[in-house]
């Protein structure tokens, strides 16, 4: 961006600060006077603020989004050290402890304070022929952090064996969650599976961006035969129920496909009904913008359509582009999760919180092994968390809120 | 109103014919079809999966024609109420799906219902008693139903259902009583079934009602009006029932029309988990066999029963709102 442009944009939003703040019946003329005589330095800073810095003020005033917004940076963080976190990798299996309840950790032994678990003594019930634990006192396994384990890259770049903490190998090993059928470690798991069930939807809401703001852009810009195509082919997708509409496209993937261009194919069905709602909203906001003085001023200084939309629309719109993808991805991690626990959407060996819930649906299972639902809790945590991060978010972009 | 009306079922024509080609295409998708899904499956329990095979299969259901052949064939009978024929079943498609159609209907009702009833006392409950203890409760419950989708809802609650109240979860009644007669108590197994259904189906509509009417109610309870019918002396209840109510509840009608694609996926999906006979798990098995006509019938009228609902929910928007003029 030239130093020009940026000039003019700055002097602008200078303008349109106070305009903002009154109601839109109140005197703009009488408006100058009053606060020239009783501009403070603090005001004078106030206005000088630029639109993001005022969004950002709001924003970190409501305690639920900054809260909601540090898990979502936890769990992303998570997803990112997913191996560091986990003690085990998604699939090691411990022969000897299947169906392995949570464990929980004891701090005090004989008056020495430290971290530990106990044995486990397993017992075969005769008439299920199903394994129950009772813990063994006897045994002490004391749990130790940044404990040598299974190798992997850290970040997929450094090779790495550390994990953030483990017991010494033997035949059990720390189960928070307990472990499944297999003897996978759950808590391992859906940390691993955190990885696929927290990218696909930022995935499937980049995609929806991008065809949403491109179509609802030109949709609203150029008006007309375009704009008519595009509307009808919205109000023809959205005319479908969405869990039945995502359940069709997705299985339409043929089995033999590999599991990561699975995960590409569904990101791209979830964004195809995800981008209906952007271009919608987006059209809007650009037919009202269409009309306004710059892009008009743009048209005259000779700029192409292209340059109009990219670098005067898009900008203009993109504190609305931002609030809609964040309310929007809740709803694809809760698509991905659904599509893959009715077996249509990520497939083993990949690990999802999908693939993990799909073990948990046979009411045998689940009243055997309860914390097999413990997904239910991860996924539940992410969605609150988005929800109240993107309520903040809409709350704080909203220039007509008060505050 | 009755031209309204009119223009909306005419203007629903091409929207519809889009809807079925879309819904025709998307049912062609997968590789293959019928024929060779079959042909696996021949071949993998030993028997003849040749191309002779794929062929004869193929000629029997017309699936060598051109696309838009079958289309047209399909979508000529769809009109004449004739939906094809299921090639898994070996039955019509119309009689297949018949009765789950109408109980996917009954149960979005019934969640529908179930939403409003308990959403609007509740919202009014929240508005009029503004950051109180139960206000917040509520709010906040209302929160944590909208962001736990419906079909863990179900999960935790077959789970619940199993272990602490060992009743029977799934099915719409109890297996030892699916081939009794019609009896009281086989009546009273059957609520057992549906009330839970309706009410996990319906949590997370009745949560974002709470929180619109809630909202509405208060911006209502601030205006102008308000405080003259407070200041005539009218009772409180009168107040806010006859004054503020009936005109924050008017936005929650073109609410509806946006919660009705939830409750037909929450019906489909929910049905799946708790094995209910609605589409839900006949749909799902329909697409992972490409039992295409079955799939794509159950497609489109779930797509109509949303164009329908849509259009019911915009005519009692202008019926409740006098404000609201459509010609």
């Amino acid at each position: 961006m030239t130093d020009l442009t940026r000039a003019t944009e700055t002097s602008t939003r200078v303008h349109e600060t106070p305009v903002e703040d009154v109601p839109p019946w109140t005197s703009v003329e009488a408006e100058p006077s009053v606060p020239d005589q009783r501009t403070t330095a603090q005001e004078e800073a106030r206005y000088g603020r630029s639109q993001l810095q005022l969004i950002w003020i709001r924003f970190v005033r409501n305690r639920a989004a900054m809260a909601g917004g540090a898990v979502v940076i936890a769990l992303y963080l998570t997803a990112a050290f997913a191996n560091f976190v986990a003690p085990y990798d998604a699939d090691h299996r411990f022969d000897a402890a299947i169906y392995v309840p949570p464990q929980p950790i004891y701090w005090v032994d004989d008056g020495r304070i430290y971290p530990h678990i106990l044995g486990l003594t397993p017992t075969i019930d005769r008439e299920t022929l199903l394994r129950t634990y009772a813990p063994d006192p006897t045994v002490k396994i004391p749990v130790e952090f940044f404990v040598h384990g299974s190798s992997y890259r850290l970040l997929g770049l450094i090779p790495t064996d550390i994990h953030l903490f483990g017991v010494a190998p033997s035949d059990i090993g720390v189960f928070l969650l307990g472990t499944d059928r297999a003897g996978r470690d759950q808590f391992s798991r859906i940390a691993i599976g955190s990885q696929i069930s927290l990218t696909l939807g930022l995935l499937g809401v980049f995609l929806s961006l991008v065809i949403g703001s491109l179509l609802g852009v030109a949709s609203g810009f150029y008006g007309g035969a375009i704009d008519n195509v595009i509307q009808r082919t919205i109000e023809v997708i959205r005319s479908f129920p969405s869990i039945p509409l995502w359940m069709a496209l997705a299985a339409a993937f043929p089995p033999h496909w590999p599991p990561l261009q699975v995960y590409f194919a569904i990101s791209i069905v979830l964004s195809f009904i995800g981008w209906t709602w952007l271009a919608r909203q987006l059209r809007g906001k650009v037919l009202a913008l269409r009309e306004e003085e710059f892009v008009l001023a743009a048209q005259l200084a000779g700029a192409s359509d292209g340059c109009i939309v990219v670098r005067h629309l898009i900008p203009s719109v993109t504190g609305h582009i931002i609030v809609i993808s964040t309310l929007a991805i809740p709803g694809m991690i809760l698509a991905e999760t659904a599509l893959t626990f009715l077996g249509i959407g990520i497939r083993p060996p990949l690990v999802s919180w999908g693939t993990l819930l799909q073990d948990a649906a046979n009411v045998q299972t689940l009243a055997h092994a309860p914390w097999l639902l413990s997904p239910v809790a991860a996924i539940v945590v992410a969605v609150l968390a988005f929800n109240f991060l993107g309520d903040g978010v809409r709350d704080a972009a909203d220039p007509y809120s008060v505050g | 109103m009755a031209t309204f009306i009119v223009r909306r079922l005419l203007g629903m024509i091409p929207t519809l014919f889009l809807v079925s080609v879309l819904t025709f295409v998307i049912i062609q998708l997968p590789q293959g079809d019928y024929a060779t899904a079959l042909a696996a499956q021949a071949a993998a329990s030993g028997g003849s999966g040749d191309e002779a095979f794929i062929q004869t299969i193929r000629h029997q259901y017309g699936l060598d024609q051109p696309v838009y052949v079958r289309y047209l064939t399909w979508i000529l009978g769809v009109l004449h109420g004739d939906f094809g024929y299921s090639f898994e079943w070996h039955q019509p498609v119309a009689d297949l799906i018949g009765a789950r159609i109408a109980m996917t209907l009954l149960l979005s009702v019934l969640a529908l219902a179930f939403s409003w009833l308990v959403a609007i006392p509740i919202g009014i409950y929240s508005a009029t008693h503004q950051y109180s203890k139960g206000d917040v409760a509520l709010t906040s419950l209302g929160f944590l139903g909208l962001s736990i989708p419906d079909f863990m809802l179900a999960l935790v609650y077959l789970f619940v259902a199993t272990t602490w109240l060992s009743a029977s979860a799934s099915g719409l009644v109890s297996a030892d009583l699916e081939q009794a007669p019609w009896s009281p108590a086989k009546f009273l197994d059957f609520l057992l079934h549906m009330i839970p259904a309706v009410i996990i189906i319906g949590a997370a509509g009745a949560a974002q009602l709470i929180r619109i009417m809630r909202g509405n109610l208060l911006e209502t309870l601030g205006q102008q009006y308000v405080t003259t019918a407070r200041a005539k002396g009218l009772k409180e209840s009168t107040v806010v029932n006859r004054y503020a109510v009936r005109v924050a509840i008017n936005p929650l009608i073109s609410v509806m029309g946006m919660q009705l694609p939830n409750l037909i996926s929450g019906s489909v999906i929910v049905g799946v988990v708790l094995s209910l006979p609605t589409t839900g798990p006949l749909f799902l098995h329909a697409l992972q066999n490409q039992d295409t006509y079955l799939a794509g019938t159950f497609l489109l009228l779930l797509a109509f029963m949303l164009l329908i609902g849509n259009l019911l929910a915009d005519i009692a928007l202008a019926w409740a709102d006098p404000r609201i003029r459509y010609d």
